[in-house]
C-alpha cells in the first residue's frame, strides 16, 4: 500500500510504510548508509506531513518486518494490549503528537497508554516533534524500578558507575568504583565491561562486586556486562549474579547477530529471578541498544535505524528490565555523524523508551572519529537531565580506558544534579550521608581542592579491609 | 580484599590509567583537568583528519628494497571516508585499472599500507614495521609491490590482494585514535584476499605503538602469524582454532 503527499504540484510517492518512516526521519548518516533517506528535505518534510495524516491502526497492522519472518514483530503485535490502545484508536500520528503534548497527557494518562503504543507508533510520532517535544512528552513520563533501591522517582537522577579497566586489574576497578563513589556515582548499578568475556573473568569480577557491596553496606546493585549465556553459566557455578546484562537490538536477525533470541533472554531472567537477590524488587535484567546496530549486522530490512531502535525497547520491555540505556554515539560517525545528529537521536530514544514504559537512561557518548566534542556532550546531558533522564554513564574523568570513548563523567552528574535539583536514589542518598561522603541535601562534604576527601575515604577504604 | 597493601589509596591509584582523583571545583572539572582532557582530544581529531604524505611513506617502502604503489580509495574526500565506509573499501576506478594494468607475477605476501583512522600512526609506524617485519621473513618468499592507500579501510586490501593475485595480504593501518594514544596502529592478514571476505576470515594485531605492543614485538608477532598462514593456508577463527590447539600463544586473533 502506497502513500502520496503533493507540495506545490510536485507529488512525493512513498511505496510502503517503512518507505514512509524512513523518508520522515530527521536526517542522520546511518540512513543515507542504507539508502533509506529523503534525498531532500522538501522529500522529508512531505512524508513528515503524509507520515502526520495517517491513523494509527495501519502502523500495527503493517509491520514494518513481516510477521511471519521476525520474532520481535510477532512479540510486538501479541503483546498488544487494544484496551490500553482505544483512547488514541481513532487517531492519526499527528493528533497523537498533539494530545502527548497536551494537558490531558498528564502523567497517570501516560502510564497507562504505555501497554497500548507500539515501536512503530512511538517513533512515528518522534519523527514530527522537534527536540523540545521530545523533551516536555518524556518529561511527563514516570517509569521506577526497584532491586535493592529505587530508581526513577521524581526528583532523582541516578547514575550507573562504570569502573572499567584496560586488562580487568581489580585492583584498579577497585579505585574508579572508590572515585566513583566519593563523588556520590554508582546508585542505578556498579556496572563492569570485562576486558575479556570469559567465564572465568566473570565469576572473579561478579564475586568482587558483591564483596565489595556488602562489606560497604551499600544499597545498590552490580553487574558485569557480558554476554548472557556467561551470565547464565556463571549463575550455574552459583556466582552471586545481580542483574543479568545484554545487548538488544530491533529484528530477529539482529539479535542473533548478537548470539540471543527471546527464549535465550527469558532464560536467563528466569535464572537471575531464581537467586532471588534483589531485596525490595525484582527488575533483574539490564539492556544496552543503540542506533545503527541492525544496519551494522546487515539485518535492518531496509527499515530506517531510529525505527529498528525503538523495536529494541520491545524487546526490553518484555522483561521488566532495572535498566535500559541507548549508547546513542559509541557506534560512530558513519550512523550518526556528529553532535547535532547523536544530540537528536539520544533524545528520541530516551522518549521512545520512556513512552513505551522502560526506566530509560543514555549513555551520552562520542567516538574521536564523530564529529562531537565535550560541548555536545553537555547539550545533550542537559536536555536529557530535563527530559528527566532516568540515569547517565559514571566514567573517570569522561575518559573510558578500556572501551576507548568518551562518555559522561562523575563530575556530570553532580553538575546535572546541582543545576536542575536532583538526588540520587533514596536509599543511596541515605547511604552517602552515613558514610560522610555528603549531606542531608546530598551535597558532597568533602573538600574541592584534595584529589579526594579524606576521612570518607579511609572510611570506605576500613570497610573493605 | 584481605591484602592491606592492596588498599592504600595511591597504590590503588597507581593501578589504573583511569582519570581518577581529579578533584571538583563545585561540580566542575579543575582547569588543569579539563585542559588535559581537551589536549587528548584535540590530537585524537587531528590524527583522524591528518592529510596522508603518501610520497614519504612511499620513500620508506623503497628503502626496505620494495616498489611503491599510490592509489586511491572511493572516498573522495575525508567527510565521505568517515560517512561511507563501504567506499573506503574499494579502489577508485583510476587507480583500479592502473593496479590491474599491471604484469603479473606470482605474490606470496603483498603488504597494504592505508591510513585509516589515523594517518599519524602510519607515518609514525608502518615503515618500520614493515622493514622489521621483513628482517623477520624467509628471504626466499617473493613481497609484492606494496601498495599505499589513501583513505583506505581494511577490507581494500582484499580487492588489492585480489587484483595483485597474493596468496596473502598484509595490512597495516592506522587504528581509532582514543584520548591515551593517537598513533595506534593495527594489521590485518587474510590468506587468498578476495572482495566479499568476512571479517571473522582474517587475524589481526592492534594497539601497535610504544606504549602499547612495541614494533619490535609487533614484528616478530607478525612475521610468525604469516608464517602460520601460509604453513596453515588460511586465517581467522579457523587459523586461530587451529593454533590454540598447537598451543601457540603469542598470535592475537580477531579484528
Amino acid at each position: 500500500m502506497g502513500y502520496a503527499e503533493t507540495l506545490g504540484g510536485t507529488r512525493y510517492v512513498f511505496s510502503d510504510l517503512k518507505t514512509l518512516l524512513a523518508r520522515a526521519t530527521p536526517p542522520r548518516s546511518g540512513d543515507r548508509l542504507a539508502g533509506v533517506a529523503a534525498a531532500d528535505m522538501t522529500e522529508r518534510v512531505a512524508a513528515q506531513r503524509a507520515l502526520a495524516d495517517l491513523r494509527l491502526r495501519p502502523l500495527i497492522e503493517d509491520p514494518v518486518v513481516p510477521y511471519e519472518a521476525d520474532e520481535i514483530t510477532r512479540l510486538i503485535i501479541d503483546t498488544h494490549n487494544p484496551d490500553a490502545f482505544a483512547p488514541i484508536a481513532a487517531m492519526t500520528v499527528g493528533e497523537l503528537r498533539d494530545w502527548l503534548l497536551s494537558d490531558a497527557a498528564d502523567t497517570a494518562a501516560l502510564t497507562r497508554l504505555a501497554a497500548g503504543l507500539t515501536p512503530e507508533i512511538v517513533a512515528a510520532v518522534s519523527k514530527i516533534m522537534r527536540l523540545q517535544d521530545l523533551v516536555s512528552v518524556a518529561a511527563k513520563c514516570r517509569v521506577v524500578t526497584r532491586f535493592r533501591n529505587t530508581i526513577g522517582l521524581d526528583g532523582r537522577l541516578s547514575t550507573r558507575l562504570q569502573p572499567n579497566h584496560p586488562t580487568d586489574d581489580v585492583r584498579g576497578i577497585a579505585a574508579s568504583i572508590l572515585d566513583g563513589l566519593m563523588l556520590g556515582s554508582g546508585d542505578a548499578v556498579i556496572g563492569i565491561n570485562p576486558a575479556t568475556d570469559s567465564l572465568q573473568k566473570y565469576l572473579e569480577l561478579t564475586r568482587f562486586l558483591d564483596q565489595l557491596r556488602e562489606r560497604l553496606d551499600l544499597p545498590g546493585q552490580g553487574c558485569v556486562l557480558a554476554h548472557v549465556t556467561t551470565a547464565i553459566a556463571a549463575i550455574e557455578h552459583g556466582a552471586p549474579v545481580d542483574l543479568v546484562f545484554q545487548s538488544v537490538a530491533g529484528t530477529e536477525a539482529a539479535n542473533r547477530h548478537f548470539g540471543v533470541d527471546l527464549a535465550l533472554l527469558r532464560e536467563a531472567r528466569e535464572a537471575a529471578l531464581s537467586l532471588g537477590r534483589g531485596s525490595i524488587g525484582t527488575n533483574v535484567m539490564y539492556f544496552e541498544t543503540g542506533q545503527g546496530s541492525a544496519l551494522s549486522a546487515e539485518a535492518h530490512h531496509d527499515v530506517d535505524q531510529q525505527t529498528l531502535e525503538a523495536r529494541a525497547y520491545a524487546v526490553a520491555r518484555a522483561f521488566d528490565p532495572l535498566l535500559v540505556n541507548s549508547v546513542v554515539g559509541f557506534i560512530g560517525p558513519e550512523y550518526l555523524f556528529d553532535g547535532k545528529e547523536i544530540i537528536r537521536a539520544g533524545l528520541e530514544d530516551h522518549f521512545c523508551g520512556k513512552l513505551l514504559g522502560l526506566p530509560m537512561g543514555c549513555d551520552v557518548c562520542y567516538t574521536n572519529h564523530a564529529e562531537a566534542d565535550q560541548d555536545d556532550m553537555d547539550a545533550l546531558l542537559t536536555l536529557l537531565g530535563v527530559a528527566g533522564c532516568t540515569y547517565i554513564m559514571g566514567v573517570p574523568g569522561a575518559d573510558d580506558v578500556m572501551l576507548s570513548y568518551q562518555s559522561s563523567s562523575f563530575h556530570d552528574a553532580l553538575y546535572l544534579r546541582r543545576v536542575l535539583d536532583k538526588r540520587p536514589a533514596p536509599e543511596f542518598e541515605t547511604w552517602l550521608e552515613r558514610m560522610g561522603i555528603a549531606d542531608a541535601y546530598g551535597n558532597l562534604i568533602g573538600p574541592e581542592r584534595t584529589d579526594i576527601a579524606a576521612a570518607p575515604l579511609r572510611r570506605l577504604l576500613a570497610a573493605l579491609e | 580484599m584481605s591484602n592491606d597493601r592492596a588498599l592504600s589509596w595511591p597504590a590503588l591509584r597507581h593501578a589504573t590509567p583511569a582519570r581518577i582523583g581529579l578533584g571538583r571545583r563545585g561540580a566542575g572539572l579543575p582547569t588543569a583537568a579539563h585542559l588535559d582532557f581537551q589536549l587528548a582530544h584535540a590530537r585524537a581529531r587531528d590524527a583522524v583528519h591528518a592529510p596522508f604524505d603518501a610520497k614519504t611513506v612511499a620513500a620508506r617502502v623503497r628503502d626496505c628494497g620494495l616498489e611503491p604503489i599510490l592509489l586511491r580509495s572511493a572516498a573522495r574526500d575525508r567527510l565521505i571516508y568517515l560517512r561511507r565506509p563501504d567506499l573506503g573499501r574499494r579502489l577508485d576506478t583510476e587507480s583500479r585499472e592502473r593496479l590491474i594494468a599491471r604484469p603479473k607475477s606470482p605474490i606470496d605476501i603483498a603488504f597494504v599500507i592505508a591510513d585509516g583512522l589515523s594517518a599519524t600512526a602510519v607515518h609514525a609506524h608502518a615503515g618500520a614495521l614493515l622493514a622489521a617485519t621483513l628482517d623477520r621473513l624467509d628471504p626466499a618468499l617473493c613481497i609484492g609491490p606494496v601498495a599505499i592507500v589513501e583513505g583506505g579501510r581494511v577490507a581494500i586490501g582484499d580487492e588489492i590482494g585480489g587484483i595483485l593475485g597474493a596468496a596473502l595480504a598484509a595490512v597495516l593501518i592506522g587504528e581509532r585514535p582514543g584520548l591515551s594514544a593517537a598513533d595506534s596502529l593495527g594489521v590485518y592478514v587474510t590468506w587468498q584476499p578476495a572482495p566479499g571476505t568476512v571479517d571473522s576470515a582474517r587475524n589481526c594485531l592492534s594497539n601497535i605503538h610504544a606504549a602499547g605492543l612495541p614494533i619490535v614485538h609487533a614484528a616478530e608477532r607478525l612475521a610468525a602469524l604469516l608464517k602460520a598462514a601460509r604453513d596453515y593456508r588460511m586465517t581467522g577463527v579457523a587459523l586461530g582454532q587451529r593454533l590454540a590447539a598447537v598451543a601457540s600463544p603469542q598470535i592475537d586473533q580477531g579484528g
